[in-house]
């Protein structure tokens, strides 16, 4: 196949654009252990407001500072609605559907999950900023969908604060 | 009238309806989201008018826009009619009666599902049967066409398949295969369970099949522009195509790549392994490939035009070019908003930078410059090209023809931009409204919800006056002899050294190969897991 010399040239340079695309996504998944969350467990969706975990949903600061996070995300709130969760330490969020497919993104980081019923998603991450952080459902949940949300503060917290449980009030 | 243009036309007619009423229902979605009210504003209105917009334009415009395509495109290439013509009209009416179907539904508010119905939310039966056959509609044109083609190698051995034909092969291969994932979602998971025949259903196993069709259609809807900007737009610019070989390549490319894909959907997704997902964004990353190449050569052809046209120094043919012609405009115009579209579903489909743009408005901003621009603005510019030759009337309201193209790149380029930056800024996508309850996070959404608000209203006028041309061209046009439908010449021709690129079984076995590789082992894995089901919702 006769192939111009400039094409080729633009050929191997595309090659070369791909590779590195490629080669960056094998340093961030590997080298910076950038995974998106993908846990795999499952649950009886029809069961989870009685459910031992899920049906009591809320914060839990954990014997080595660390914060686990359960949540319930239904039609159209998520419980608890105002998470306070410690800076600078890991933070496990687990998080299930009695309903249909929700989204959980904290606004403005990396923090973005699908809710899906019969299925647990979990990720955990850190907060370096102190502050508010608002989160979303982003996606479609019915007619509700745009007044899902939820309020997640990140502060400093001394270890005493540890191995307490906070459950989620408002609902 | 011959029978293959009423059955081109039919498809066309389709279409432009569907393209119509979808634009009118985008209007209100884009003032929505910038809480400008509109006295029929509600969330149900506009959560069921999203659904709309998203089924008619990107399955039911696109869908019978290029089977219109195919036919002409088939008869004209390979200068014989086509063949079951019987059978070709069955399968346009089969189409035809699961989108009214589908049209139904939604507009009666018993399917807000939008137009990636994720289960459990439960849509009425018609709207997944419509659905169904639509599909098998499509089909039945897929098959309509490789028939020609094999009677026609047939009646011409020895004879290389003309590349417009090649491309529109390639379509079909890649629609095939790809339709294969949402035939069983919908037949196996979803009929029986919006029926009541089954209680529940496995929602991530819905999405894996549903994913499994939703990448490779975006193929579906841009290899006939393909076809479009390698065989049509270089003829149409006065030049030649620059290289016919390397389309050759592109296409083969598009067959094996398109559908091995589908997980970078769902990075986001639990009960997904991954490393399935990380094996799917290594193959997408590959589909960039021949998109560059069809970058050069489009390139390179508008370049022999200017240059055929006496231009002499290093850029001087660009203005050479016939940017008055809608049919010229349309598809450079799409081109370079398919440029930035690319590189954004590069970052889409990058394994771990995905987070920071899913489901946000980031996604609807990309998606409108690819299948909202490079396919839709080709498509419209090619009906300035077409309709008036398949109904041997003139073109009426040609002014508006004219600067409809750049109508669509100005208001798209004020929409995309601003709905990119918003998702950035973490903005989900389909709102009714984003305020949040006055969340100070929010509120630095609200620029860009007014702009994209006004490149809203811009699209709107753009596609208004697309309808009215069409409509106008089709009821009022002065009737004329028709001129002929022609394909560029190559610069470089084939040289019947490389038929391993036209050995469409070859390629579609080797595809299919890839597909088993790409999906088999998730899925078996994915249904020895105990999993539970759950049954349905319709909160709409």
């Amino acid at each position: 196949m006769h192939v111009d010399f400039y094409e080729k040239i633009w050929m191997y340079g595309a090659a070369a654009i791909i590779v590195i695309f490629l080669a960056s996504m094998g340093y961030t998944t590997f080298g910076r252990a950038m995974q998106p969350p993908s846990h795999i467990e499952t649950i009886d969706p029809t069961t989870v407001r009685a459910d031992e975990e899920f049906g009591s949903p809320g914060v839990t600061i954990n014997e080595d500072g660390s914060a686990t996070v359960v949540i319930q995300a239904f039609m159209f709130a998520f419980l608890p609605n105002e998470i306070r969760v410690p800076r600078g330490r890991d933070v496990t969020f687990r998080l299930t559907s009695p309903d249909v497919i929700h989204g959980f993104q904290i606004v403005q980081t990396n923090g973005n999950t699908m809710v899906v019923p019969g299925y647990v998603s979990q990720f955990t991450t850190r907060f370096n900023r102190a502050g508010e952080y608002l989160i979303v459902c982003n996606e479609y949940c019915g007619l509700g969908h745009h007044m899902m949300s939820a309020k997640l503060s990140v502060e400093d917290m001394s270890r005493s604060a540890a191995a307490t449980t906070e459950t989620g009030g408002g609902l | 009238m011959t029978e293959n243009r009423k059955l081109a036309l039919a498809n066309f007619w389709v279409a432009i309806s569907a393209f119509t009423v979808a634009a009118g229902m985008a209007l209100m979605q884009a003032l929505s989201r910038a809480e400008l009210d509109l006295p029929f504003r509600t969330a149900r209105m506009y959560y069921l008018s999203v659904t709309a917009h998203g089924v008619l334009m990107a399955i039911v415009f696109t869908t019978f826009f290029i089977m219109g395509f195919g036919y002409v495109v088939t008869e004209r290439a390979l200068g014989r009619p086509i063949v079951l013509k019987r059978f070709a009209w069955g399968s346009w009416w089969v189409a035809l009666i699961g989108t009214v179907m589908v049209a139904w539904s939604i507009l009666w508010g018993k399917a807000t599902v939008l137009y990636t119905f994720y289960p459990p939310l439960k849509a009425h039966p018609l709207f997944y049967i419509g659905a169904a056959l639509l599909v098998v509609g499509s089909w039945g044109w897929c098959w309509v066409v490789a028939r020609t083609w094999m009677v026609w190698k047939k009646e011409n051995p020895g004879l290389r398949t003309p590349l417009a034909v090649h491309g529109m092969l390639t379509t079909i291969i890649v629609w095939v295969l790809a339709t294969i994932g949402v035939a069983a979602e919908v037949l196996i998971l979803l009929i029986p369970w919006s029926l009541g025949i089954v209680d529940t259903i496995d929602p991530i196993l819905a999405r894996i099949l549903f994913w499994w069709f939703g990448h490779p259609l975006v193929y579906f809807w841009l290899l006939p522009a393909y076809v479009i900007w390698y065989t049509m737009t270089p003829k149409i610019a006065g030049g030649k195509l620059f290289s016919d070989p390397l389309a050759r390549l592109v296409f083969v490319m598009f067959i094996l790549l398109s559908t091995p894909v589908g997980f970078h959907h769902q990075f986001m997704d639990p009960g997904v392994r991954a490393g399935w997902k990380l094996f799917h964004s290594f193959n997408t990353q590959w589909i960039l490939f021949p998109s560059f190449i069809t970058a050069f050569t489009v390139i390179a052809s508008f370049e022999i035009a200017g240059r055929m046209k006496g231009a002499k120094g290093l850029l001087d043919w660009l203005e050479k070019l016939p940017w008055g012609n809608p049919a010229f405009s349309s598809v450079a115009l799409a081109m370079i908003m398919f440029a930035v579209g690319g590189f954004g579903g590069a970052i889409n489909a990058a394994y771990s930078m995905n987070a920071m743009v899913h489901n946000t408005a980031w996604i609807q901003g990309h998606f409108h410059l690819t299948v909202g621009t490079a396919v839709a603005l080709t498509f419209m510019g090619m009906s300035y090209y077409l309709m008036p030759r398949l109904l041997g009337r003139e073109l009426e309201l040609s002014l508006l023809a004219r600067i409809q193209p750049y109508l669509w790149f100005g208001g798209m380029l004020l929409f995309s931009i601003s709905n990119h930056l918003t998702g950035l800024a973490g903005m989900p996508r389909r709102v009714y409204e984003a305020s949040y309850g006055g969340s100070e996070i929010a509120q630095q959404w609200v620029a860009g919800t007014g702009i994209s608000a006004v490149g809203g209203v811009l699209l709107f006028v753009s596609a208004a006056c697309y309808a009215a041309v069409m409509f106008g061209t089709g009821l009022a046009g002065k009737k004329v002899s028709p001129e002929p439908i022609e394909f560029a010449e190559a610069l470089q021709p084939e040289n019947g050294k490389a038929p391993l690129l036209d050995r469409f079984g070859l390629w579609f076995v080797v595809a299919a190969i890839l597909v088993v590789a790409a999906y088999a082992w998730p899925i078996i894995e994915h249904l020895s897991m105990e999993r539970f089901g759950s049954p349905g919702f319709t909160p709409f």
